[in-house]
């Protein structure tokens, strides 16, 4: 699933009418990524991506995209917390939680080097949310 | 056998091999391939067994006490600056001080040699080559004094444009830090002649060794550099220890870098007087130890040759060049006519990250990222590189390892 969101990424590309915009960049490893929202009160209702990245990176941005478009801003929040906590092994897939396929990425938690990769774009709609311009992993 | 004959001689790998015992290792179930030498190179047992016997026999703090152990701990100390003064045939010993290694020994020299010299409107000319490293230090000292910085560029294959580095100098050049070898692009630059044109404008050079000194016989006299620094870490030693070579004159009139223990003749609260070189620049205990196990790790090295491990490096490197350039989709990056053992390469479709992780399935160590060299990684328009980088214990078997490996990458993203 991974290897299929590297190739055909979901949601690619910046919007054209924005609301929230911010920059993810890892300095060492050289993932590179743009992401804009529009949000319509407080509900995502269009996102795009676009930027250079590894393939954990850039799938993790593309089903993120799918999975937050018309979430609430607090719910796509949460999914941040819980994508998070995941991937740092501080969340048991097997109890309650909404992350849904994104699960796939539990597995970078046994993976220290890949972790910032996968929760990068995460912290990027964080910052996107928070009205900063920039996140880094690192 | 005669002496020449043992120079001439092809380097017995799997007798090394031997001699290095993290090699044994698997990883991932598969063993070793560790190709990550520019970065860091792998310690053998005889200097490993050189550590052991200072810290189980030898350690005290040295230049102190009257002692037996501070004695033996000074002598040996002591005796590891001799051995780097020889394996860089620099003229004196004192012109040898003991940093922490290349970065520091470059921010010994911007401190104790630009702050104190260089003034507002002056220029410095560093190359596109340039890891971090010779960078970041000299643009904080320029920033503080209002210091221009000059950039000798590169051509396509990563080679140094020499007629463009003679335009940059004026009236108002003060400096020139280049490297030896690129640690991104394993180009070895032309630094004799380069020096040569700075000496014709009486300006001082100072050379990042960092990759040469594993890789090259370092002649500072012969290179005529004023300052030739590199660290233990690549060079089979330990980490923490570096050499910066000055020629005296200079360092003689260099404002210390750090001020403390060791480094003092006399001190009141009033006034203090230096020390004479090298104890002026070594301020605090030093990484005792760490020195003495650098002097084992030269030892080492001088013992099976520099120029067989050169020759073998490089028949390495061209059988990597070779194999890589017959697979599609890969680009190597950096083809210039002299390199040393370093291959980056860029995978057409995968992120070299990808490559990295995947590879290490295999067992093969590779360097992935910038490099630390982020103008070089912008003048080849890539974010990042795959770096493979050969030691003399790395064999043929693993390039093609190496190859297999990078096959079953463009498999999986195809």
């Amino acid at each position: 699933m991974i290897l299929e969101h590297n190739k055909k990424p979901r949601n690619w590309g910046m919007l054209a009418d924005a609301t929230h915009k911010a920059e993810g960049v890892n300095p060492l490893c050289g993932d590179h990524i743009h992401l804009s929202l529009k949000l319509n009160g407080d509900q995502v209702e269009a996102v795009g991506f676009e930027g250079e990245a590894c393939a954990i990176c850039k799938a993790s941005a593309s089903m993120m995209t799918v999975a937050v478009k018309g979430k609430t801003k607090t719910d796509a929040e949460m999914m941040v917390q819980e994508f998070r906590d995941m991937t740092t092994g501080k969340l048991d897939t097997g109890g309650p939680h909404h992350l849904g396929r994104l699960t796939v990425f539990a597995g970078v938690s046994e993976l220290p080097t890949r972790v910032k990769c996968a929760i990068l774009p995460w912290h990027t709609l964080h910052a996107a949310f928070a009205g900063s311009d920039t996140a880094s992993t690192e | 056998m005669s002496a020449r004959d043992k120079l001439a001689a092809p380097l017995d790998v799997a007798a090394l091999r031997r001699e290095f015992p993290i090699l044994d290792l698997k990883v991932n179930g598969k063993p070793l391939i560790f190709l990550d030498n520019a970065a860091s190179s792998q310690m053998p047992q005889p200097v490993i067994e050189r550590w052991v016997k200072y810290r189980s026999a030898q350690h005290a703090n040295i230049h102190r006490a009257v002692h037996y152990l501070s004695e033996t701990a000074t002598a040996e100390y002591e005796k590891a600056r001799h051995k780097v003064q020889a394996f860089i045939n620099a003229k004196e010993s004192r012109e040898c001080i003991f940093t922490s290694g290349t970065t520091d020994g470059i921010n010994l020299v911007a401190q104790g040699y630009g702050r104190k010299f260089f003034k507002a409107g002056d220029e410095i000319i560093l190359t596109t080559l340039e890891h971090h490293s010779n960078i970041v230090p000299w643009q904080m000292l320029a920033e503080e004094k209002g210091v221009t910085i000059r950039v000798v560029p590169i051509n396509d294959r990563g080679e140094l444009l020499v007629e463009d580095y003679r335009k940059l100098f004026n009236v108002n050049t003060k400096f020139v830090a280049m490297t030896h070898v690129s640690n991104a692009l394993g180009t070895i630059t032309p630094v004799r002649e380069m020096i040569a044109i700075a000496h014709e404008h009486g300006v001082p050079v100072l050379v990042d060794g960092a990759q040469a000194a594993p890789h090259l016989k370092v002649d500072v006299q012969e290179l005529d550099c004023d300052f030739y620094a590199f660290s233990g870490h690549k060079l089979c030693g330990p980490t923490g220890i570096g050499v910066l070579y000055g020629k005296a004159a200079l360092l003689e009139k260099m404002q210390p870098f750090k001020g403390g223990g060791d480094m003092i003749l006399s001190v009141t609260f009033e006034k203090t007087t230096y020390a004479p070189i090298p104890a002026k620049f070594e301020a605090g205990t030093p990484p005792i130890g760490e020195a003495i196990t650098l002097g084992a790790a030269i030892d080492y090295l001088s013992a099976i040759g520099i120029e067989r491990i050169a020759a073998h490096e490089t028949d390495l490197l061209d059988y990597a060049t070779d194999q890589l350039n017959r697979v599609p989709g890969v680009r190597l990056i950096g083809t210039a006519e002299k390199k040393a053992a370093v291959l980056s390469f860029a995978l057409e479709g995968v992120h070299p990250h990808d490559v990295g992780s995947l590879l290490n399935d295999d067992g093969v160590a590779i360097r992935t990222g910038h490099h630390c060299a982020q103008p070089v990684m912008k003048r080849f328009k890539v974010p990042a590189t795959s770096r493979a980088s050969f030691a003399f214990y790395n064999t043929m078997a693993e390039v093609d390892a190496l190859v297999a490996s990078i096959g079953r990458v463009q498999k999986l993203f195809a």
